[in-house]
């Protein structure tokens, strides 16, 4: 067996205006769980789309086992024994778990689908590398863990024998994610190469052999995992160093400014997803809400907002109730909200930066004078001030379109939109997911900046070290209830996923 | 490249490419039935400018025909267009044409005989019932989340045949018109009858062009316009951030059916002189959908699309004078509609190919 399962030299590959990758390297050993680093926009995609034949690259090369190959199509990657776990799930909602993993290869017996071969295959795989799935279920009922197994199955049905996973963790809870590690030593153990594209640098210490860096579509190098720190390999992805922690000045807080009082909360189903839910936030203080997704965030944050009506309970924003007011009368009261889908209810993609940063109070005598005319200059005006204060990256100022913005930009606008409307209490729903360690750095400084002005600050997150690092106490979910409410000091990242966990296991009983 | 993509991005150039691209089409259809294309455009032109090129003559009664039958297109338009920008799809045109027709007739014959105000009544009560044909429509979609695609096109049989049942009683009604109109309930204008050699030119025009510039400050200039915009652009991020969603709709379909609703009004008392009883649709609100879709929903666009249309609308018995199946002109308007509907695929694709490229884009 050669040394290389994958050379890739001086990949280099263009879109319009931008330059995906610079002559990128890549080279991974035979069985081994090879990482491949860098933040959003880094060229990881692309250089893995390459190899998996969705682009071809404007130049270089790839080398399969020491052979040299052109990978003009999926189907050619396929046969070379390449599998790639998309981050975005491409299965069949109400195909059961067999029926996706053969669809393309189905077994046949004359012109007859075979499913009960299909089945016993699939149930062999599943079993051979301990991915424990149904396979008469559909995609439809079951998890997200379980359907990236599927995928992960269907590259295995498709002997292959590298596998790529495109950032496998972004959709999974943290006990989840230990159950794919396994996953993926357990594939190494039994003969296959792994690649593994993220941004997370604890994942690549936990579990890959050897690291390559991309930055900015360059090669950055490759490291072996266990000579680095983590310290190290964010310098080489970020280009900088990169602090962790944030400064969190010590502080009392003041006064209860939202208050959580019995809240219940129906989804649009008619399902109670939040019950009886108390919890107070102060000013001056950050109390996070730690939980698995689906216990009731979504709905507790609909509620608070106003998207959702209560179905029992009362908010109070500085002992005025809350519940009974529109969703404008809620923000007039001083709720500020950025939100977990901030292309879907932060922004109008449509609008430019300077219409954004208005959203909320556009009909203020401030932008709206007589006869209802919008004042242009007024919303030009607060643009540029906000895109100077929250340093926001856009091409045309003002006038740049926030759907042509990055991520980062993006949640900049929307923070700074709230921010800038001075609200009593600021929901901020996951605030960095998806952005890169430069945004992230950015946005969390901002949440405790804030924090030291006074501001009551409830955080909504699925990232357990963003809720201890911002955290002064931490409110744990689970099934709509809170299960217990710490300082952040007081216990550890263990003890909150031991009680997100516990309540799981009860659940799953 | 660069450039190409810039010029894609401009929704009036490829609007104007898509027009060209159905007339070459048009042509071509033309020369393979076996006809002298050359005569289609000399018949457009001459409807265009009045100029005969054959002869030499100059008819100025053509420009006041193609204006006056660009009215009813631009006005339909802007009621598909309005509705349009705020994410609704308004198929009710036809209907709120029809009862602002109606209704215009019913003050024509019955309202009180007064210079000028008897023929503004007729209009006014026009707009207001064809803002709230348009505005129950709103309300059902706002509040109960009743699909304004079903509902509209039911409300267009609805008012087809209440506007019969309606009409039938008027005075002097036959089962095809009803008695004439007295003076005071014309819109005729002496002067542009004058000018235009007795085109049908009149009043409405002046109606048009307010409505042409209500469109666009409402839409553009004001905060009322903002929030429907928004509403139009992602009604999810307007709910969240306290925009009136529930408001805005209503209100853009009241103010879509108040501009079809007057198109109805001004064909009642512009273009005949006496109530219609109708057994089918005029189509103007149909018509209006492919406006919008030309004109890119904008006050300006739809404007010039209207106008288009008009203007072909006009073209079609000059054509037929000169041996070119005046069907032509149809197929034309149809090659446009489809291509525009391309275009919104090239857009799609474009905007599929920039969030690809923003995606590999370093984080800015």
């Amino acid at each position: 067996m050669h040394e290389y399962a994958i050379e890739m030299r001086g990949i280099t590959k263009t879109f319009p205006g931008v330059i995906a990758n610079d002559k990128v390297n890549l080279s991974v050993r035979n069985q081994e769980i090879h990482a491949l680093l860098g933040e959003n926009g880094a060229g990881k995609s692309t250089l893995m789309s390459i190899l998996f034949g969705a682009y071809s690259a404007d130049s270089g090369t790839i080398l399969i086992n020491g052979e040299e190959v052109e990978i003009k199509n999926p189907n050619v990657a396929t046969a070379l024994g390449i599998g790639m776990v998309h981050q975005h799930f491409k299965l069949v909602q109400n195909y059961t778990v067999t029926e996706n993993i053969v669809l393309g290869m189905e077994p046949r017996r004359g012109q007859m689908l075979d499913l009960k071969k299909a089945r016993s295959e699939v149930a062999a795989l599943s079993a051979r590398y301990g991915l424990a799935v149904d396979p008469d279920a559909k995609i439809e009922d079951i998890s997200v863990s379980q359907q990236q197994r599927v995928e992960i199955l269907k590259t295995l049905y498709r002997s292959a024998q590298i596998i790529i996973f495109d950032e496998p963790t972004a959709v999974l809870t943290p006990q989840e994610i230990d159950e794919l590690i396994e996953i993926i030593v357990k594939l190494k153990d039994e003969g296959k190469t792994i690649v593994l594209i993220t941004h997370k640098l604890r994942e690549i210490k936990a579990v890959a052999d050897r690291c390559t860096v991309l930055r900015r579509g360059k090669y950055i190098g490759t490291v072996e995992v266990a000579d680095v720190s983590e310290g190290d390999l964010a310098e080489m992805m970020v280009g900088r160093a990169v602090r962790f922690e944030i400064d969190k000045p010590e502080q009392e807080s003041g006064d209860v400014v939202l208050k959580l009082e019995n809240v219940s909360v129906k989804d649009h189903l008619g399902l109670e997803k939040v019950s009886n839910l108390t919890l107070d936030v102060h000013s001056g203080e950050v109390v996070g809400i730690a939980g698995v997704d689906g216990n009731g965030q979504s709905e507790l944050l609909g509620a608070i907002t106003g998207l959702l009506p209560l179905s029992g309970g009362e908010i109070y924003i500085n002992d005025r109730p809350i519940g009974g007011l529109t969703i404008r009368e809620r923000i007039e009261a001083g709720l500020g909200y950025t939100p977990e889908d901030r292309q879907r209810y932060g922004l109008v993609a449509d609008f430019t930066i300077a219409e954004n940063a208005v959203l909320k109070n556009y009909y203020h005598p401030r932008y709206t004078g007589r006869f209802g005319i919008l004042n242009d200059q007024a919303m030009h005006d607060e643009a540029k001030t906000l895109i100077e204060q929250f340093d926001i990256r856009a091409g045309e100022g003002s006038h740049t379109k926030a759907g042509s913005l990055s991520g980062g930009n993006q949640q900049k606008v929307i923070v700074a939109r709230e921010i800038s409307l001075k609200p009593k209490v600021l929901i901020v729903a996951q605030p960095t997911r998806g952005l890169d360690v430069g945004a992230i750095e950015y946005i969390r400084k901002r949440i405790i900046e804030e924090r030291s002005r006074g501001q009551a600050i409830l955080l909504v997150s699925f990232e357990l070290d963003e809720i201890m690092n911002l955290c002064d106490r931490i409110a744990t979910i689970s099934k709509g209830t809170i299960v217990a409410v710490n300082r952040s000091d007081e216990v550890t990242e263990r003890d909150i996923g031991m009680m997100m966990a516990g309540s799981r296991m009860k659940e799953s009983v | 490249m660069k450039k190409q993509d810039a010029w894609l991005q401009s929704d009036g150039a490829v609007s104007v490419l898509v027009v060209l691209l159905g007339f070459l089409v048009g042509t071509i259809l033309v020369a393979l039935v076996g006809k002298n294309p050359l005569n289609m455009y000399k018949a457009i032109l001459q409807a265009l400018s009045g100029y005969n090129i054959d002869n030499g003559k100059m008819n100025v009664r053509y420009i006041g025909e193609t204006l006056n039958y660009s009215v009813p297109f631009i006005l339909c338009g802007l009621s598909m267009g309005f509705a349009n920008r705020v994410g609704l799809f308004n198929i009710g045109g036809e209907g709120q044409y029809i009862m602002g027709m109606t209704v215009a007739q019913i003050i024509a014959l019955l309202g009180p005989q007064i210079p000028v105000l008897h023929w503004l009544l007729a209009l006014l009560g026009a707009m207001l019932i064809g803002a709230v044909w348009g505005g129950v429509v709103g309300i059902l979609k706002a509040k109960y989340e009743v699909s304004e695609v079903v509902s509209t096109i039911m409300l267009n049989y609805v008012a087809l045949y209440l506007s019969r049942i309606i009409c039938l009683q008027l005075p002097g009604a036959t089962t095809y018109r009803t008695a004439s109109y007295p003076e005071t309930a014309l819109i005729t204008n002496v002067f542009f009858q004058k000018i235009t050699k007795n085109s049908l030119l009149n009043n409405g025009i002046f109606f048009m062009i307010l409505a042409v510039v209500a469109f666009w400050f409402i839409m553009e200039k004001t905060s009322l316009g903002y929030g429907m915009r928004a509403t139009g652009f992602n009604k999810e991020a307007a709910r969240a951030s306290g925009i009136p969603v529930v408001r805005s709709i209503s209100i853009s379909m009241a103010i879509s059916g108040i501009f079809a609703g007057l198109a109805g009004g001004i064909i009642a008392l512009g273009s005949f002189k006496y109530g219609r009883v109708i057994a089918g649709m005029d189509n103007y609100g149909f018509d209006g959908i492919a406006v919008a879709l030309v004109g890119n929903s904008t006050a300006l666009g739809t404007t010039l699309a209207g106008m288009l249309f008009g203007l072909l609308k006009n073209a079609q018995a000059l054509m037929q004078a000169k041996q070119i199946p005046k069907e032509i002109t149809f197929i034309i308007q149809g090659l446009i509609v489809i291509f525009i509907a391309l275009r919104s695929a090239l857009r799609i694709y474009k905007e599929y190919l920039d969030k690809r490229r923003l995606q590999k884009e370093v984080g800015l």
